[in-house]
């Protein structure tokens, strides 16, 4: 594996739209593709700092997004506010532990297994590592792959909040936390588009 | 990037435009410091606007749940329960709740807590909108400057959750009746306020406390006078019946009512303003004031069934006092039980006389007092037990001027005084209806019937006579009567010569009748025929004659 050739090994460098080889050294300045005037890049430039920075930010913005509530029911039955991890709380207590292990898994597994997956990334990216490069691969596919599933909370409190409107009867209107939470997904993903996968393949000197 | 002086390479970029490449991506970086600014920003907020937390120490903490019961101050949520413990005796139930920021000023030393359940009563339905949300804490606010973390909560809400203005009571009473707390007061029928709390004093008095609400305590006059206005108070005057109350309500949860006192009345003695005593009824309570009573005592030679403690005195008609003891006595020298009675008079009731008595010094001591009513003895005043009601049976004790009866002597230096008395009305008619039966007995019943029976034999004797003597005779007289009548139906009968000659006399007389409107007929025709005679008949020439006849006039 390793004895494979790598593209840079070779002078070259291949554009990512059209999948022209460039000869490295030809590549002006402003590194566009000569035929599709795309953008062409050896590697992704700061991939592992942006990727840092999108992974803080969405580490940042989860703590409130579990501390604040999300929702907040009122009816004739008062009102309340409900958070995530309580909302995942009072559904396992009343039974429903299917739906408390749904919101569980897209609202805090997933968010945490990213955090988890891009910073390990990061790290043997950084190391030069050369460990598992297939299953970090396969890990990165996965992240992004999951990355939106995580804005099923978001989906169920807009459709909430905008289905139970009975004014005294019984209503639903979104709190700051739902913003918080959507934020960690956004910068999530974001973070894993900074990701540059080819740099688990790099290995520098 | 770097100054170093390494030899070039080909990869190495022309530096202006690569920094400026490189420079934009690191702005990455502005987001995760917005996020950290956003949540420490979200942080510090959220300290500053939390509130003190309190604990309250209930009895119970029944219905009480963490998180979810909330602290309400005028119905607006303050805080939420966020702990309920059991203190450390076992005794109390603590329970913290997390108040708002704004809420701090609530907590003075004196705020009162307490659990609002739903509570149905005659008089009010309250706490209806906890049967669907729950228990919630209320809270009262307090007038101490200084500023408490730790209460005592209340286990009953108090009667005036959110103070509004008025004027708060304290009514003392002999007994409270059947008032409980939030019963009404009222006002000429209109509810003004509440009772707010009910003690039992010391001395086995109550003390009722109510709220006059706030633009109505200004009819609370020093010469108010409050009372009970529980219950239908029925009278049976002169004027008919006559049902007064004050509103359903308060016939079933009791109520209070005040009014004006009667105007010429100085304050009444309660001393400290806001201090009212609580009459039983209206009519006490707007009696002028009855002053010290004055104890008589009476001696009465007869039973007294029907007079009860409690019965009126009355003196020349007015109720000045009443009874308050019906002793049975013993009388040494004639083996005698009198009956004893003893009573209350209240002068005052009395009026312009007291007044009048008043002005003269009579009312000044109590030996210008016995010494008045000595003259008054003397006048022939005497106490007389009367029947109040023929159906009832009851008696009430009458002070009245009786010129007639005997003297008495009056012993001025007794205490209490002793009123002479005479015997009463009913008593008289018993004697009178005995006097009567005395009468009829003493007529001389046996004399009168043998004379009766005499008076009857004669009649007998006469009646007898008429029968041999004069019956006999009538019977001729009618047989004579009966032939005659018989002739006189013969005469009249139809086959009677007198009959049929009348019939013939009338068929000739109808005959000539004929002939005679025969003549007048034919004159009429013909009236020469009185000069000339009869002609014969011409039947042609008729018409003739009857025109010639016709020309001539």
């Amino acid at each position: 594996m390793t004895a494979l050739l790598q593209s840079h090994e070779l002078g070259l460098v291949l554009c990512r739209t059209c999948g022209l080889a460039v000869s490295r050294a030809s590549l002006k300045m402003d590194r566009r593709c000569p035929r599709c005037q795309s953008r062409i890049e050896q590697r992704t430039p700061f991939s592992t700092e942006m990727t840092l920075a999108w992974l803080i930010a969405g580490i940042v913005f989860y703590i409130p997004a579990n501390l604040l509530p999300v929702m907040h029911t009122s009816g004739l039955l008062g009102e309340a506010d409900s958070t995530i991890l309580g909302g995942i709380f009072e559904f396992w207590r009343s039974g429903d532990w299917d739906i408390a292990l749904l919101i569980f898994i897209a609202s805090v597994a997933v968010p945490f297994t990213k955090f988890i997956a891009i910073g390990l990334l990061l790290f043997t990216v950084r190391r030069n590592s050369r460990w598992q490069q297939h299953q970090r691969t396969a890990l990165y596919r996965t992240v992004e792959f999951i990355g939106y599933w995580s804005m099923l909370d978001v989906i169920v409190v807009a459709l909430t909040s905008a289905l139970m409107q009975f004014q005294v009867l019984g209503a639903a209107e979104p709190r700051a936390g739902i913003a918080f939470f959507c934020a960690v997904v956004v910068v999530t993903m974001l973070s894993a588009l900074s990701f540059d996968p080819r740099l688990i393949w790099d290995r520098r000197a | 990037m770097s100054a170093a002086p390494t030899p070039p390479s080909e990869d190495e970029l022309p530096t202006p435009l690569v920094r400026n490449r490189r420079w934009i991506p690191r702005l990455v970086w502005v987001v995760p410091i917005a996020a950290a600014v956003i949540g420490i920003s979200l942080l510090i907020r959220n300290w500053q606007n939390a509130g003190p937390r309190i604990t309250i120490s209930f009895l119970s903490g029944e219905g009480v749940q963490v998180g979810k019961t909330l602290v309400k101050y005028r119905d607006v949520t303050v805080g939420r329960v966020s702990a309920v413990d059991l203190s450390a005796d076992h005794r109390t139930v603590l329970v913290s709740a997390d108040l708002s920021k704004d809420a701090a000023s609530l907590l003075k030393a004196d705020t009162q807590f307490w659990i609002v359940r739903p509570r149905i009563g005659v008089g009010s339905v309250s706490g209806l909108d906890t049967l669907l949300s729950g228990m919630y804490i209320g809270l009262k606010t307090g007038t101490a400057a200084r500023l408490e973390r730790q209460f005592v909560g209340l286990e009953n809400p108090p009667a005036l959750s959110h103070g509004p203005r008025g004027r708060e009571l304290q009514l003392h009473a002999a007994r409270a009746g059947s008032l409980g707390m939030g019963a009404p007061v009222y006002f000429r029928q209109f509810q003004v306020g509440r009772v707010i709390d009910e003690n039992l004093l010391p001395d086995g008095s109550t003390r009722v406390t109510v709220f006059v609400e706030a633009p109505y305590d200004g009819f609370v006059k020093p010469e108010t006078r409050f009372w009970n206005a529980s219950g239908i108070d029925v009278r049976l005057g002169a004027d008919g019946l006559n049902v007064q109350t004050e509103s359903l309500a308060a016939v079933l949860a009791g109520g209070l009512a005040f009014d004006d006192g009667p105007i010429e009345v100085v304050p009444a003695a309660a001393g400290l303003p806001g201090e009212f005593t609580l009459y039983k009824n209206e009519t006490e309570a707007m009696a002028p004031p009855d002053g010290d009573p004055h104890f008589v005592r009476m001696r009465f030679a007869q039973a007294l069934r029907g007079l009860d403690v409690g019965a009126p005195v009355e003196f020349v008609g007015v109720n000045i006092g009443s009874v308050v003891a019906v002793d049975l006595g013993y009388e040494h020298q004639d083996r005698s039980f009198p009956v004893i009675v003893t009573a209350k008079l209240y002068p005052r009731r009395m009026g312009q006389a007291y007044e009048a008595l008043t002005a003269q010094g009579t009312t000044g001591s109590e030996e210008t007092i016995a010494a008045f009513v000595g003259t008054l003895v003397n006048r022939g005043l005497r106490a007389q037990p009367r029947a109040a009601s023929l159906l009832t049976g009851k008696l009430y004790i009458a002070l009245d001027f009786l010129p007639a009866s005997p003297r008495v002597a009056f012993d001025s230096s007794m205490r209490p005084l002793e009123l002479p008395t005479v015997s009463g009305t009913f008593q008289e008619l018993e004697a009178s209806v005995g006097r009567i039966v005395k009468k009829v007995n003493d007529l001389p019943l046996e004399q009168i019937v043998a004379d009766l029976h005499t008076d009857l034999k004669d009649l007998h004797e006469t009646l007898n006579e008429l029968h041999t003597r004069a019956l006999p005779n009538a019977e001729d007289t009618l047989s004579a009567l009966h032939r005659t009548l018989d002739s006189a139906d013969r005469t009249l009968d139809g086959e009677s010569p007198l009959q049929r000659g009348l019939t013939e006399t009338l068929s000739e007389s109808r005959g000539t009748l004929q002939a005679v409107r025969e003549l007048a007929d034919y004159l009429d025709r013909h009236p020469d025929a009185l000069l000339r005679g009869r002609r014969p008949q011409k039947m042609p020439q008729r018409p003739a004659a009857a025109a010639s006849s016709e020309a001539k006039p």
